[in-house]
């Protein structure tokens, strides 16, 4: 299917829940209201002309600093109809929360788990929702633009390892 | 308290790794074990976490080559090529053609490479140790191969956005040559030692076996998707390069178990042989980087005697490539499955986002579906047939 088809299919069939769409370089990018997403990712796997049955990817983008938003990034494939399409939901940032995908595609859980670990923004419904690359006792979330570079991590891990460093 | 067979009256909870030679790296996984059986198996990763995605905001566009590198570290030209994709999409630049064939020839020897690596190390955790020596034998070859073109022999950084690093050099497509005439018949070696062996078979048919229902569920891809027989390839489905001038085929499985994932692989090399056997012949003459002054640097000659080319080659180092703002998502099909990069660009001259999309931590999610009820010896088979990588699950 190609862009122009996709764009009317989903104005017509989810008017109310998406917010705005662009493409550029081909691509084609759904912003889509955070209430709503999950409706609107089961529309992509189960409309048969859609048939988004793959995901190949989730992750968060940080737009604190120039927007006030956290992004969740979703990007679907039809493996039948060899299409892909981005969706995009903007969060608040002063409550990073967004319903989990995990019902619809099983690969989320660990995306979901990193996008947690990596931006802390919540996943509500995820079965398990606990960091994945970082220590435990990390603090913070480090792809998030506010964490910084450079540094080492505070006292809880420093009193594991590198003891006598400053 | 989960119920426990008759003979037994509690679960024990048994740690692999991250210290283990079949965990294939720093992969952590917690058994829990009723008896010989597994009832639940929960990796643990993060151990090789290097922060790439966060360094990336903090570097130019070429700067971050090298860390694609250390991603998928037994396949290098994969990472960098579908990096370069991605900017390169960004920036909307065309690619001379005698790159893009250098790149698809390279990619294919990569994935030889790989899956010679893979068989090795698969062979070796289920006992059988002389198919690590002969694989090893054939993967020193490439590796002279890949320092030939690029000075190193593990992470090479050959592809730049724009092209390839440099030329090929000669004598290099002579050493190609024969590599590929002589590869069949050590494949063939390979094939007397597994393909019929009953021990091989008992190990590995009906082992670690995933729908391809699950299987896209679960968002396999590569080798361990079509193992389950779901037809689909980057390089057919989304060609990139010049892969749409190659005739190749895509073979599949019918089980989705450990053997036909290690047929798949098999029959992968075959094809990428003779990828790369077609690549020898239609490898077109012409320039290995595009001219296109914000993206290329200039040749080193002109550097060294021209002054506009030496000023070019100053502006282009410090301030780096500035594409325009937007958003990519650009992958390809690497040994281990879809690998791809997502890149968020605000104008300036570092991304402002920059996504892996790692196949091996994809693939490695499924792992507790394929062995949970199963035996313990059954995890090495299946975590060898996953062919996963901790560089890029970690990243």
């Amino acid at each position: 299917m190609n862009n122009d088809l996709i764009i009317t299919l989903i104005k017509s069939s989810l008017p109310e829940a998406i917010i705005g769409y662009h493409e550029f370089r081909g691509e084609l990018t759904f912003v889509v209201k955070k209430e709503q997403i999950t409706q609107v990712a089961e529309f992509f796997k189960k409309n048969t002309e859609l048939d988004c049955s793959y995901l190949s990817d989730l992750c968060g983008v940080d737009k604190v600093e120039t927007e006030g938003i956290f992004e969740v990034v979703y990007h679907l494939y039809s493996i039948r109809k060899k299409h892909r399409v981005r969706l995009k939901v903007p969060i608040p940032a002063g409550n990073p929360t967004v319903s989990t995908v995990t019902d619809i595609w099983r690969t989320a859980n660990w995306h979901e788990r990193e996008t947690y670990d990596m931006f802390g923004i919540r996943f509500q419904g995820h079965p398990d929702l606990r960091k994945i690359l970082m220590p435990e006792d990390f603090e913070g979330h480090p792809l998030r633009k506010d964490y910084p570079i450079h540094g080492r991590q505070p006292a809880t891990l420093r009193n594991v390892y590198r003891k006598d460093e400053a | 308290m989960p119920t426990t067979s008759a003979k037994t009256t509690q679960l024990m909870s048994i740690n692999m790794g991250p210290q283990h030679p079949s965990t294939h790296g720093v992969l952590r996984l917690i058994l829990e074990m009723d008896g010989e059986t597994i009832t639940r198996a929960v990796p643990d990763i993060g151990f090789l976490h290097r922060g790439v995605e966060k360094l990336a905001e903090y570097k130019t566009y070429h700067q971050f080559i090298p860390l694609t590198d250390r991603l998928d570290y037994v396949a290098p030209f994969s990472n960098n090529l579908a990096y370069a994709l991605a900017v390169e999409k960004l920036i909307g630049v065309e690619i001379p053609e005698r790159a893009q064939h250098i790149r698809v020839m390279l990619c294919e020897l990569t994935r030889i490479s790989s899956h010679l690596l893979w068989l090795a190390t698969h062979a070796l955790d289920i006992g059988a140790m002389t198919v690590f020596f002969y694989c090893f034998r054939e993967r020193e070859t490439l590796y002279d191969v890949f320092e030939m073109v690029s000075g190193s022999r593990m992470n090479l950084s050959y592809i730049r956005v724009g092209g390839v690093a440099r030329d090929l050099p000669g004598g290099f497509l002579k050493s190609v040559e024969k590599f590929v005439t002589e590869f069949p018949s050590k494949l063939n070696e390979y094939e007397t030692l597994l393909k019929d062996n009953p021990i091989w078979k008992k190990r590995t048919i009906g082992v670690g076996s995933i729908s391809p229902e699950d299987a896209i569920d679960y968002g396999l891809s590569g080798p361990s998707l079509r193992g389950s027989g779901v037809n689909w390839d980057v390089r057919k489905a989304e060609p990139y390069s010049a892969y749409d001038k190659y005739d190749f085929d895509v073979p599949l499985g019918t089980h989705g178990d450990v053997y036909d994932r290690y047929r798949v692989r098999i029959e992968e090399m075959i094809q990428s042989n003779r990828i790369v056997k077609q690549a020898l012949n239609i490898l077109p003459k012409g320039d290995h980087i595009t001219h296109v002054p914000n993206v290329a640097l200039p040749a080193k000659e002109a550097v060294e005697t021209n002054m506009e080319s030496m000023i070019h080659h100053f502006k282009l180092i410090t301030d780096g490539i500035c594409p325009p703002k937007g958003e990519v998502y650009s992958c390809v099909e690497a040994p281990k499955g879809e690998l791809g990069f997502y890149i968020v660009s605000d104008g300036s001259s570092r991304p402002y986002r920059l996504k892996i999309r790692p196949p091996s931590f994809v693939n490695l999610e499924a792992l507790p579906k394929m062995v949970e009820g199963r035996l313990l010896p059954d995890v090495v088979a299946v975590i060898g047939s996953l062919d996963i990588v901790l560089g890029e699950i970690d990243r």
